[in-house]
């Protein structure tokens, strides 16, 4: 194998990606700076008046933006490539790459690629919407690249292993509504676990996506219910376990080849 | 610089696909391939034809890796498909039956993306581009959305898009199913000029005039099952019996017997003879005469190979 050609294959993707997520805009950046307005207005602004500061210094609009940004990254990266590779399946030109001499890594690197920078556009939009209603202070800067990075890469890879196993539209719908929604929503995006008693607070722990945000909001904000080694070795170990499922269902041609 | 610089430098006694009992059980339990070996000789021009769900769209999955072989083994110039999937692929080109073309793509974009996957850089895929779409008559339609092309303009796309890496094996899978008789003898053109270059042509098609014009050798696979593997010529002349279709200047009411002849009254101004490929004309002529019949004109009744084709799969059938 030649590690120019693979290069170009794997480019080609990503460049096939980006103009997909550019050409339907509407459907791909806009949906996000909308809802997280609203969520700024109403949750932020509106209530969080009334809540006040959740530890000193730190009002209630700048404890839920990790977290909306976060949520952000999750639904888009995962969305992303679970609609664009079920496309592909299902309007077989999935069979464009399959019939190509590109090895699985790369078909799985580019979508992954495509949707992590799907997650990054929407995390900035919804940054800069932020700045609308609230200043924010980087305090960690590597922590919260690394973790927005993380986390879009772990909702890409669980995207695609949808997208391969998924043989209706109906498939890759189900995730997000039953499982990847209601995760968030309980995984601190606008409370703190240790409000929790228990064994709400138990359970939460066993919730992934509490370790993404609160990682994010310690780079953000400087604070956080997890510990931030913990919060690494939970992203990379679904990182990791995801890739090798992936990369083992395209080997093997599950959902794909007869 | 592209995959094909890791395949191994090719031989010309290699064959250009060599199938060694090969076969495929579905998860279903469908057994379409029952452990078939045929071979391919590079440059040739090879007719694959069955009837609807012979195994001819499984074998072509095996070759282009979409489908998983249960046995045996397939090579392209000497390359294991299964073994070495990445060399064995870069060599081949492949037309799908049904059309799989990204419906929200221009064919430009198209083509250039299917360079790209198979590593060739942008500046050459622009130019193949170029020129494999306006060799199709598609130059015109180069940033039009694929949805908006007709038919026809689909299936020479994706003609186009399957020359894009100059595949050393074209695997044509019905490729003018549906298409009318212009586009399709422009088509068999392009191809023809694509096999006189040096590329291998692998066709099915369900137009056996189609096979017969185009190819030099043939196989026919019925129910996972190589039942004739030979050149075209080998076995058009394996017809032993022709019938043709006589139209009369005047009617008649019944027709004359001739020895060696079996003569069908169609209807008053029609006629059908079938005779021995020994049998000359002459007699047959002679005696529609003397019967005062005349003949305005005289057709066979199906193209050669149809009635060969149609034979042998009703001989298969009997047999199974």
């Amino acid at each position: 194998m030649n590690a120019r050609g693979n290069l170009i294959a794997l480019g080609t993707i990503v460049r096939r990606e980006v103009a997909r997520i550019l050409r339907i805009w509407m459907q791909t950046l806009l949906p996000s700076a909308i809802t997280m307005t609203l969520y700024f207005v109403i949750f932020g602004n509106m209530i969080g008046r009334r809540i006040g500061d959740i530890v000193p210094g730190i009002g209630y609009i700048d404890y839920i933006v990790p977290g909306l940004i976060m949520m952000a990254v999750i639904t888009n990266s995962y969305g992303n490539i679970s609609s664009s590779f079920f496309g592909a399946k299902f309007g077989r030109h999935v069979e464009e790459m399959l019939i190509s001499p590109m090895p699985s890594w790369v078909i799985l690197g580019g979508y992954v690629a495509g949707a992590v920078l799907r997650g990054l556009i929407v995390a900035v939009i919804v940054l800069l919407i932020s700045l609308f209603f609230t200043r924010i202070h980087l305090y960690h800067p590597w922590v919260t690249l690394s973790t927005v990075l993380l986390t879009a890469i772990v909702f890409s890879l669980a995207g695609f292993v949808n997208a391969v196993y998924a043989k209706k539209f109906d498939d890759i719908a189900l995730v997000p509504t039953f499982v990847l929604t209601p995760l968030t929503y309980l995984g601190g995006v606008f409370y703190s676990v240790s409000a929790l008693g228990s064994p709400w607070r138990e359970i939460s722990y066993a919730n992934p996506i509490l370790y993404m945000v609160n990682a994010f909001r310690w780079g953000l904000l400087g604070i956080s219910d997890i510990n931030l080694g913990l919060a690494y070795v939970v992203m990379l170990g679904f990182a990791i376990a995801l890739t090798i499922t992936a990369i083992t269902m395209l080997r093997r041609g599950t959902g794909l080849r007869s | 610089m592209s995959f094909i610089d890791d395949a191994p430098a090719l031989m010309a006694s290699t064959p250009a696909l060599e199938v060694s009992n090969l076969s495929k059980t579905y998860a279903t339990g469908v057994q379409a391939l029952k452990g078939i070996s045929l071979s391919v000789q590079p440059g040739d021009f090879f007719a694959l034809l069955g009837p609807n769900g012979a195994g001819k769209s499984t074998l072509i999955g095996i070759l282009s890796s979409l489908v998983n072989a249960t046995g045996g083994e397939a090579r392209v110039f000497g390359v294991s498909v299964h073994a070495q999937r990445s060399a064995a692929m870069a060599m081949i080109g492949l037309v799908p039956q049904e059309l799989n073309i990204n419906q929200f793509e221009v064919p430009l974009e198209i083509c250039i993306n299917q360079a790209g996957f198979y590593g060739i850089p942008r500046s050459i895929a622009v130019e193949r581009a170029e020129k494999y779409l306006k060799q199709l008559a598609l130059w015109d339609k180069a940033h039009t959305m694929a949805r908006m092309l007709s038919g026809g303009m689909k299936r020479r796309l994706m003609i186009a898009r399957s020359m894009m890496n100059e595949p050393k094996l074209l695997i044509l899978d019905e490729p003018t199913a549906g298409v009318d008789i212009e586009i399709r003898r422009s088509m068999w053109k392009f191809v023809r000029e694509i096999n006189e270059a040096g590329t291998t042509v692998i066709l099915t098609t369900h137009y056996l005039e189609e096979a017969e014009q185009l190819c030099r050798n043939i196989a026919i696979i019925d129910h996972g099952r190589i039942i004739e593997n030979t050149s075209m010529k080998n076995l058009l002349s394996k017809l032993d019996v022709e019938t043709f279709v006589l139209d009369l200047v005047d009617s008649c009411d019944r027709v004359p017997d001739v020895p060696g002849v079996r003569m069908v009254r169609v209807d008053a101004h029609t006629i059908e003879a079938e005779m021995s490929r020994e049998h000359d004309l002459n007699s047959l002529f002679l005696a529609l005469s003397d019967s005062g019949i005349t003949v305005r004109s005289m057709r066979n009744k199906s193209n050669r190979l149809e009635e060969l084709f149609v034979r042998l799969v009703e001989t298969g059938k009997v047999a199974a």
